[in-house]
């Protein structure tokens, strides 16, 4: 089946506001009679349940955590991206257009992107009535800061808990539209299937987590916002419970998933510390705007404090190299994440590791201290301020701007982050790769939309920071509500949608007998182990760096995983009680699965772009070598057990020239 | 700092479901490190268990980074441990030492029906919310977001009390069970931005009504809430709950 984008004709500026305005509409009293289902309440999900709440569809919401207000969004830090220009600094629609399209790599569809940059500026308008805290200026207006790959200071931020207050001012409007009755709302219930009828998404399985029970819902359409799938690496920034299932669900009943392999490794994480770890913890980008990275110059010193014998405070000055402001003098230490991120693992590499394991680098905020320090006692007229009343000013304002992310830091490790440097390397953060979708977020099933870090649509091969937050809350107010009218326009004549029809009964069964497959192996291993063992494959042959022999070991050593899976797990308890073991290991059966498809999709892909970097596929610098004559498409995989089947959707660049990105 | 190879005994809630009778269960474990979180420590006792091929211990938990209020385990008696402003999955094992028993139980309030083990139900806290706990705005109907100046320290007051994770811990602290640092958290969040003033006092009354309905206690000012809040809300928004609720029912608005 050929992709087609849908991309509306004209302008690029204009399209969207064009389109908007002739899109058939639904009327309000039919949109009574319409029943939308949304899977997952981050900002997603939980933006587009309370939007079409609002404008009166029947609308039922399904989440696997206890709260709409646990959704992983909750966990986002730094900031969200809009072209609101309040610094006057330069930024417009269309310089966030193209740092995204260039921050990208190249590899996104232009007029997704510029919608994206249009609608930012109502975001940041909504959250604020909504009441979302945003950080002010003394003046009393919202204040920025910059971040990763740009230029100007356009990120709004809530202290470092943006992610928080954004996700919490969606969940009080969805909480406000089921007081209303327009939203019904399904807690700790898990979608473990996608019910088609006639070719059209009409309704999910759920499994109801406290019992057990497998429920039928129908609607007339459905929409996944059910996040990223970085846990497929086990160790990741990604909250737990995160997962792929109902993307995989859906790609199992016919959805192509696109880009699979691009994923965003995020060069400021807590490096990992022992074999039990769990999971990793992100230290904001936004860090990065006052925090200096470097190494010692020298393995000695690096050995020196690999084996505690020296820390980095007795590194003189001239010893150390700030290698990304020595490679990249015009973004320095705010180049974007995927090439910081490999910045760090060649000086690992190299043997410039300062950890015990060899794998971190350091995140310095002396010299920010510092320089506030100066400039907070010249404001306060202390014009003799001694070096510790300096130190004590400099420290306030990080603390203001960075407290908290310091404090986790602190708790994580046990060391103090304003004294010692911190100690940082890059981990699985975010998945630019997901369910195929048009310019209307409806995948290639009719009736099957995809929203937030659940479809593929906006960062190409590498997202910019304080753009997911940006791209779910888009997704989720301002485009998803549109244009699923154009589907529902033609809806208005089906009736309720019956949840005991045949296709109901069937997906139903199917689900019945996977639990049991599961369950019946009574093998020897947890689900954890396995879960493990296919993280560390991922990360081996699918992480940072690429290269083709690796990928096809990987795809192997995957497969045979799987089937060991099958053969060797142990779940523990039953299928009809809560029993958290049971989730998890339907979960990382699906994983098995999406696994072995980014192998093959970043195997396809034989060029470097993004976050993807295969090592065959580089300039004589080390820098990631792109192929844009024969590589400008995105990967859309149809899954099949055997060999998935690519389809291509071309990437038509009208505006932008590509060019080498350079942040040098 | 301990030492990198502890062994801890653990006495352990377990509850089949809502309605069976509960019990501790003691483990031993042996090999904990410093560096461990608390939550890592029960997975490696999860999966000895599970190589006994016995049922692991249930336990809730999600951003594992101190934010999401998943996580909910009374540790030692303290909701979240006795870390001051930690919540349990921030909670680290180089704050224990080689030998310590260490006791793990649910959250315990009749408004938070116990799941599983140490899970509990928690669908209360979002009824309070949708009581009220909201702005009424439509999406589409805002103006410019710096139309309103907001002062920064205004902003920042609002900002305290909207950190509230909403995990639970101060009904868990509450010898009454009152859930009052949590309701006053969003009511006193939402009192502090103009876009939300309006509705402030309506908006506490609705939120208490379902409060108490809810079957949490009465305030009576004990303030063992705030104590163990791992976000450290003050219970000052109590008291400007108070004054919301007072307005409305003294006024004539309602
Ligand atoms: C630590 C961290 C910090 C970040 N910081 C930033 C930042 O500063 N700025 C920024 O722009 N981005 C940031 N990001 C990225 C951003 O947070 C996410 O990409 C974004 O929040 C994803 O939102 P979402 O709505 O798509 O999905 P999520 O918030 O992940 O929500 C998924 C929802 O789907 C539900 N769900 C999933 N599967 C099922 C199923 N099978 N059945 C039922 N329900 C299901 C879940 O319960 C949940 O409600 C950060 C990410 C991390 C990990
Ligand atoms: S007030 Fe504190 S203890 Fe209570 S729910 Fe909120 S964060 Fe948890
Ligand atoms: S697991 Fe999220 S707050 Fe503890």
């Amino acid at each position: 089946m050929a992709l087609q984008s849908n991309v509306p004709p004209g302008e690029l500026g204009e399209k969207w506001t064009k389109y908007r305005s002739s899109m058939p509409l639904v009327a309000p009293n039919n949109k009574r009679r319409i029943e939308v289902i949304i899977v997952g309440t981050g900002l997603a999900g939980g933006a587009a349940a309370a939007t079409l709440g609002e404008l009166g569809y029947k609308v039922k919401v399904f989440t696997f955590h206890d709260s709409p207000r646990r959704a992983h969004s909750i966990a986002a830090q730094g900031g969200i991206n809009a072209a609101k220009n309040y610094q006057n600094d330069g930024d417009s629609v269309y310089r966030l257009f193209y740092d995204t399209i260039k921050g990208g790599d190249y590899r996104s569809r232009e007029a997704n992107v510029h919608r994206l940059a249009e609608v930012s500026v109502n975001i940041i308008d909504q959250a604020v009535a909504q009441g979302v805290p945003f950080a002010r200026e003394y003046g009393g207006l919202l204040a920025n800061r910059s971040f990763g790959g740009v230029q100007v200071s356009r990120t709004f931020y809530a202290r470092g808990q943006t992610g928080q207050q954004l996700l919490l001012g969606a969940y009080q409007s969805l909480s406000r539209q089921v007081s209303l009755g327009n939203v019904t709302m399904y807690n700790r219930h898990e979608m473990v299937d996608v019910v088609k009828i006639d070719g059209k998404a009409r309704g999910i399985i759920a499994r109801n987590l406290l019992t057990g029970e497998l429920e039928r819902h129908g609607a007339h359409a459905v929409v996944l916002g059910t996040g990223g799938y970085g846990n497929v690496f086990y160790l990741s920034t990604n909250a737990m419970n995160s997962n792929v299932s109902a993307a995989w669900r859906a790609v199992k009943k016919g959805a192509y998933m696109a880009n699979p392999c691009f994923t965003q490794i995020h060069p400021t994480c807590i490096p990992v510390s022992g074999e039990y770890q769990s999971k990793l913890t992100l230290m904001s980008e936004s860090l990065r705007n006052d925090g200096r990275v470097w190494v010692p110059k020298n393995q000695e010193d690096a050995k020196a404090i690999r084996e505690g014998r020296k820390t980095g405070l007795d590194i003189p000055e001239a010893d150390r190299d700030y290698y990304l402001e020595r490679r990249y003098p015009a973004f320095g230490n705010l180049v974007p994440r995927d090439v910081a991120s490999r910045a760090a693992k060649t000086a690992c590499d190299e043997g410039l590791g300062v950890s015990p394991t060899g794998l971190a680098v350091y995140l310095d905020f002396a010299d920010a201290i510092q320089r506030y320090g100066k400039s907070q006692a010249t404001t306060l007229n202390e014009t003799n301020a001694s070096a510790a009343r300096i130190r004590e000013l400099g420290t306030a304002v990080v603390a203001e701007k960075y407290g908290n992310l310091f404090e986790m830091y602190e708790k994580i490790t046990g060391e103090n982050p304003y004294v010692m440097p911190m100690k940082i390397y890059p981990a699985v953060h975010y998945t630019m790769g997901g369910l195929w979708v048009d310019y209307n977020l409806q995948t290639n099933v009719p009736g099957l939309f995809a929203a937030g870090e659940a479809n593929f649509s906006d960062h190409g091969a590498n997202r910019l920071g304080a753009s997911a937050l940006m791209q779910g809350l888009a997704d989720g107010y301002f485009v998803l509500p549109y244009t699923i009218g154009t589907f529902l326009a033609n809806e208005i004549r089906t009736p309720m949608i019956d949840p005991n029809g045949k296709e109901f009964m069937e997906a139903e069964k199917a689900v019945a007998d996977r639990i049991t497959r599961v369950m019946g192996v009574q093998g020897n291993q947890s689900v954890e182990s396995f879960h493990r063992r296919l993280g560390k494959y991922m990360w081996d042959y699918c992480g940072m760096a690429r290269n083709a022999d690796g990928l096809a070991k990987g795809r192997e050593l995957i497969r045979e995983l799987r089937e060991e899976f099958y053969r060797d797990v142990f779940v523990p308890g039953t299928a009809d009680e809560y029993n958290p073991e049971l989730e998890k290991a339907l979960r990382v059966a699906d994983f098995l699965e999406l696994g072995e498809l980014m192998m093959v999709d970043a195997l396809d892909r034989n060029e470097s772009c993004g976050g993807h970097f295969r090592e065959e596929y580089q300039t004589p610098e080390g820098e990631a070598l792109r192929r844009d004559d024969e590589y400008t498409y995105v990967s859309a995989w149809e899954w099949d057990d055997n060999q998935p089947i690519l389809h291509k959707e071309n990437l038509e660049f009208e505006n932008v020239e590509l060019k080498t990105r350079s942040y040098k | 700092m301990s030492a990198d190879n502890m062994k801890l005994t653990l006495k352990i809630w377990r509850q089949k479901n809502a309605n069976a009778k509960g019990h501790f269960d003691t483990h031993t474990l042996d090999g904990v490190t410093s560096h461990m979180s608390f939550l890592e420590m029960l997975d490696v006792l999860n999966e000895q268990i599970i190589q006994e091929k016995k049922e692991p211990v249930a336990f809730e938990h999600d951003c594992r980074e101190g934010i999401c209020g998943t996580c909910s385990l009374v540790i030692n008696g303290y909701p979240h441990g006795p870390q001051q402003g930690t919540t349990t999955c921030q909670l680290h094992m180089r704050h224990f030492k080689d030998g310590d028993t260490i006791t793990i139980e649910p959250w315990r309030s009749a408004a938070f029906p116990i799941v599983k083990d140490l899970v509990v139900n928690r669908d209360s806290f979002d009824r309070i919310i949708q009581a009220g706990g909201y702005i009424s705005v439509n999406t589409g109907q805002a103006q410019d977001g710096n139309a309103i100046p907001i002062e920064k320290d205004v902003a920042n007051e609002a900002m305290d009390a909207a950190t509230c994770i909403g995990c639970g811990a101060c009904v868990a602290a509450c010898p009454n069970a009152s859930a009052m640092l949590f309701t006053s958290a969003k009511v006193s969040h939402l009192a502090h931005m103009p876009q939300g003033e309006v509705e402030a006092s309506q908006r506490a009354i609705r939120m208490v009504e379902q409060h108490d309905a809810e079957g949490f206690g009465r305030c009576s000012n004990i303030t063992a809430c705030e104590a163990e809040c791992p976000k450290e809300i003050s219970v000052e928004h109590i008291a400007r709950l108070n004054r919301e609720y007072l307005s409305a029912s003294v006024g004539s608005d309602k």
